[in-house]
C-alpha cells in the first residue's frame, strides 16, 4: 500500500545574511529531508529548537512565511505533488486533507472572534452547509475534545478561555473536516504539566478512533514515547535518523540520538549527572562542511569533516545518517 | 457601561470647569477688560469711550465673586459659555453664536464627505498594497504615498483650481451655494484637493496597520484551514486592524465641526475653519474664548468617544 503522505528531497530556504554587495545567498534550514507517512501513523519529527522541523511542517502545507520558500523537492499526498498544486487547490488540502495545530492557542485564535465562528469558518470554507448545520458540528466537536459547557464555549472570545481550552479549540478546528492527516507542531508546549498530558491523551484517543495520521513535532522526546509509532530525528535542517520508536530507545545508532536519549531525566540513572551534549546547534547558514555534527561528536574521524554522511538503510525501513554507522564502526 | 459613560461624562465636565477657569484667568486676570477695550478702540481714546465700551460689552463688572458676589464676571463667564450664550464680538459687535451656527453647516458640507470619501478611498488602497506587501506594488504605492505626502497641499489647490476650474472648466474654482443641486458643484475641487492631500499619510498608516496584523499567528491558523488570502484580509486582518485604525478617525470627528481653514479659505467655503485665525488677528477676545472652550468641549467628547468605540471593535475591551 503507497503511503499517504509521501516526502521526497524536500529542500526550504531562506534569504541568508547579504556578504558585501552580493547577493544573498540563500540558508537552506530545510535540507534534504525525505519520510513517509501511512495511514493512521504518528510520525514524531524530533530535533532542538532551529533544527528545522517548524519549517519541514509549514513547507508540507506551503506555509512557509515569506521570505523563505520551498526550493526543491516532492511532498506527495496520495501520490499527488502538492508543491505542484495551483492556490485554489492548495487551499482546498489545507484545513480539509492536512489539518494543523500549533505551538501557541494563545495567539493562534483571532482575538476579536468567537471561538464558534472560528470553527464554523473552517467548516464552511470546505463544505457548503448552513450556519445553523455548521454550528451544530462545531457544538458536537466541542463536547468531543472535552470542551465543558460547549453550548456557552461556542459564542466565547479566545481570552474569556483558557491555554488548555484555546487549545482543545484549535484541535476542534483542525478536526472539523476530519483530516486524514494532522500536523501538530510543538502542541503542549506552551501549557502547564497537567494540560499536557490531558492534551497528549486527547489527540490519542482521537487518533486512534478517527484512524487518522500525526505527523508530531516536538523537542521533548518525553511526549513523544506516548504517541509515536515511528520517531524522525533532525539536527541543522536535515534528517539524521529514522527509526520506529520502540528500535529507537533501545538502540540508537546515530551520536545525536543517542545524546538527545541521554539527556532524558526520566531514562537517566538516579544519582548521576544528567548527559549533555557539549556545544550548541549552530545557526542557520553557519553550518560545517561534512556532517553537520561533527564539532560536537565524540564519535567524529576523518570523511565527517569532508563529506555529508552517506545514508544507511536498514530492512525494517530505519535510516541513519552517519560516517561511524555507515563504515560498521557501530 | 452605564456606569462607565456616566464616570467618564463627569470627568470630562470636571476638565471643561477646569478649563473655563484657565480661560478666564488668562482672558480676564491676564488681560485685563481696559486692555482688551484698548485693542478694540485703539491706543488714545479718552478713558470714558473705553469705560462705555466695556459697559456695552459687560466687562464694567469686578472680576472675582469675592468682589461682589451677585455681579461678577466669573460667574457670567461661566454661565455664558454653559449655556452656549457667547455674546458679541469684541471685533466688530456682531453676535458669536450666529457666528458659528451660519458657519457650521458649510464646514461640515465639506468635512464629512471628506472623512467618508477619505475613509472609502484609503482603506482599500491600504489594504490593496498591504496585500501585496514585499512586491513592486508594494513599493510603488508606498512611493507615491510618500509623493502624495512631500507635496503641499496649496499646490494640489493651485494645480487643482488651474487645470480643473480653469482649463477644463469641469467645475467652479471657488464659491459655495447651500442649494443640493448646486453644493455638489462646488465642493468637488475641495474634496478633491482634500482627499488627495491627506491620502499619501493615511494609506501608509493604515497599510502599516494591516501589515502588523498580517504576521499574526492567527492569520497563519487561517491559512492552515484554508481561507483565501483575500479572505484573510477582509475578515481577520481587517477587524483587528480596525482597533489602531479608530482611534484616530474617531478622535477626528467632533473637529469636523471645526471645519479647515485651508480648503475653506481658498474655495471661498464660508464655513469655521478660518473662525479662529481671523479673531486672533482682530483682537477679538470674546471669539477667541468661544472658540477655545469649543474645541476643549469637542476633544473631551471625541477621547469619551474614541474609548467607546474600542468596546465595538474589540472584545477584549470591558468598561469598568
Amino acid at each position: 500500500m503507497s503511503p499517504l503522505l509521501e516526502i521526497r528531497n524536500l529542500r526550504t530556504a531562506f534569504p541568508g545574511a547579504r556578504s558585501g554587495f552580493g547577493p544573498r545567498e540563500p540558508v537552506h534550514v530545510v535540507d534534504d529531508v525525505s519520510f513517509s507517512l501511512d495511514r493512521g501513523e504518528v510520525l514524531a519529527l524530533v530535533g532542538e529548537s532551529g533544527s528545522g522541523k517548524s519549517v519541514t511542517a509549514l513547507s508540507l502545507l506551503r506555509l512557509v512565511p515569506k521570505p523563505g520558500r520551498v526550493t526543491a523537492g516532492e511532498v506527495r499526498l496520495d501520490g499527488r505533488d502538492l508543491m505542484t498544486l495551483s492556490v485554489g487547490e492548495m487551499r482546498r488540502i489545507r484545513g480539509k486533507r492536512i489539518a494543523m495545530i500549533f505551538q501557541e492557542p494563545m495567539t493562534a485564535l483571532n482575538p476579536v472572534l468567537r471561538v464558534g465562528d472560528q470553527v464554523v469558518e473552517a467548516i464552511q470554507l470546505h463544505e457548503l452547509v448552513s450556519r445553523a448545520e455548521a454550528r451544530a458540528r462545531t457544538r458536537a466537536l466541542f463536547a468531543e475534545v472535552g470542551i465543558p459547557d460547549p453550548d456557552e464555549r461556542l459564542d466565547a472570545y479566545p481570552h474569556q478561555l483558557s491555554g488548555g481550552l484555546k487549545q482543545r479549540v484549535m484541535i476542534a478546528m483542525a478536526l472539523a473536516m476530519r483530516p486524514e492527516l494532522l500536523i501538530a507542531d510543538e502542541p503542549t508546549t506552551a501549557l502547564d504539566v497537567t494540560m499536557q498530558a490531558q492534551i497528549l491523551r486527547l489527540l490519542r484517543d482521537l487518533q486512534r478512533e478517527r484512524r487518522m495520521a500525526i505527523l508530531l513535532i516536538t523537542h521533548d522526546l518525553g511526549i513523544v514515547n506516548e504517541l509515536a509509532d515511528r520517531i524522525a530525528v533532525m539536527y541543522a535542517g536535515r534528517l539524521v535518523e529514522l527509526a520506529p520508536r520502540a528500535e529507537l530507545f533501545a538502540n540508537p545508532l546515530h551520536p545525536y540520538t543517542r545524546g538527545l536519549l541521554a539527556a532524558i531525566p526520566a531514562l537517566a540513572e538516579p544519582g548521576t549527572r544528567l548527559h549533555e551534549i557539549p556545544g550548541v546547534v549552530p545557526s542557520a547558514g553557519r553550518w560545517p562542511k561534512g556532517c553537520r555534527f561533527t564539532p560536537r561528536c565524540s564519535e567524529r574521524f576523518e570523511p565527517c569533516e569532508a563529506q555529508d554522511p552517506a545514508e544507511t538503510t536498514r530492512p525494517n525501513g530505519r535510516r541513519v545518517y552517519c560516517h561511524a554507522v555507515a563504515e560498521g564502526r557501530r | 457601561m452605564g456606569a462607565y459613560v456616566l464616570r467618564r461624562l463627569g470627568w470630562g465636565a470636571l476638565v471643561l470647569l477646569g478649563v473655563l477657569f484657565l480661560l478666564f484667568v488668562l482672558f480676564f486676570a491676564v488681560t485685563d477688560p481696559d486692555d482688551i477695550a484698548r485693542k478694540a478702540l485703539g491706543e488714545k481714546v479718552p478713558p470714558a469711550v473705553i469705560e462705555q465700551w466695556k459697559a456695552n460689552h459687560g466687562y464694567d463688572r469686578p472680576l472675582w465673586p469675592w468682589q461682589d458676589f451677585e455681579n461678577n464676571l466669573l460667574f457670567d463667564h461661566y454661565r455664558r459659555m454653559l449655556t452656549f450664550d457667547f455674546g458679541l464680538s469684541d471685533a466688530d459687535d456682531s453676535p458669536i453664536t450666529e457666528r458659528i451656527r451660519d458657519g457650521m453647516g458649510p464646514s461640515l458640507a465639506l468635512t464629512v464627505p471628506l472623512l467618508v470619501l477619505g475613509l472609502g478611498v484609503s482603506i482599500p488602497l491600504s489594504l490593496l498594497v498591504a496585500f501585496f506587501r514585499e512586491t513592486y506594488i508594494d513599493r510603488m504605492g508606498v512611493f507615491l504615498c510618500v509623493l502624495a505626502m512631500s507635496v503641499s497641499t496649496l499646490l494640489y489647490i493651485i494645480g487643482a483650481q488651474f487645470l480643473i476650474g480653469k482649463v477644463l472648466r469641469w467645475f467652479p474654482i471657488s464659491g459655495f451655494d447651500p442649494d443640493p443641486l448646486l453644493l455638489p458643484r462646488f465642493l468637488a475641487l475641495p474634496l478633491l484637493v482634500g482627499v488627495l492631500s491627506g491620502i499619501g499619510a493615511d494609506v501608509r498608516f493604515y497599510r502599516t496597520a494591516f501589515i502588523e496584523e498580517s504576521t499574526r499567528d492567527f492569520v497563519r491558523t487561517a491559512r492552515a484551514k484554508g481561507a483565501s488570502e483575500a479572505r484573510i484580509m477582509t475578515r481577520h486582518v481587517l477587524r483587528n486592524a480596525l482597533i489602531p485604525i479608530l482611534t484616530q478617525v474617531v478622535l477626528a470627528i467632533p473637529f469636523l465641526f471645526s471645519g479647515s481653514l485651508l480648503l475653506e479659505s481658498f474655495f471661498g467655503i464660508p464655513g469655521l475653519g478660518g473662525v479662529t485665525v481671523d479673531a486672533i488677528q482682530a483682537n477679538d477676545f470674546s471669539t477667541l474664548r468661544t472658540m477655545v472652550f469649543i474645541y476643549s468641549l469637542l476633544f473631551v467628547f471625541g477621547q469619551i468617544a474614541t474609548d467607546l468605540s474600542y468596546g465595538l471593535v474589540d472584545p477584549r475591551v470591558r468598561f469598568e
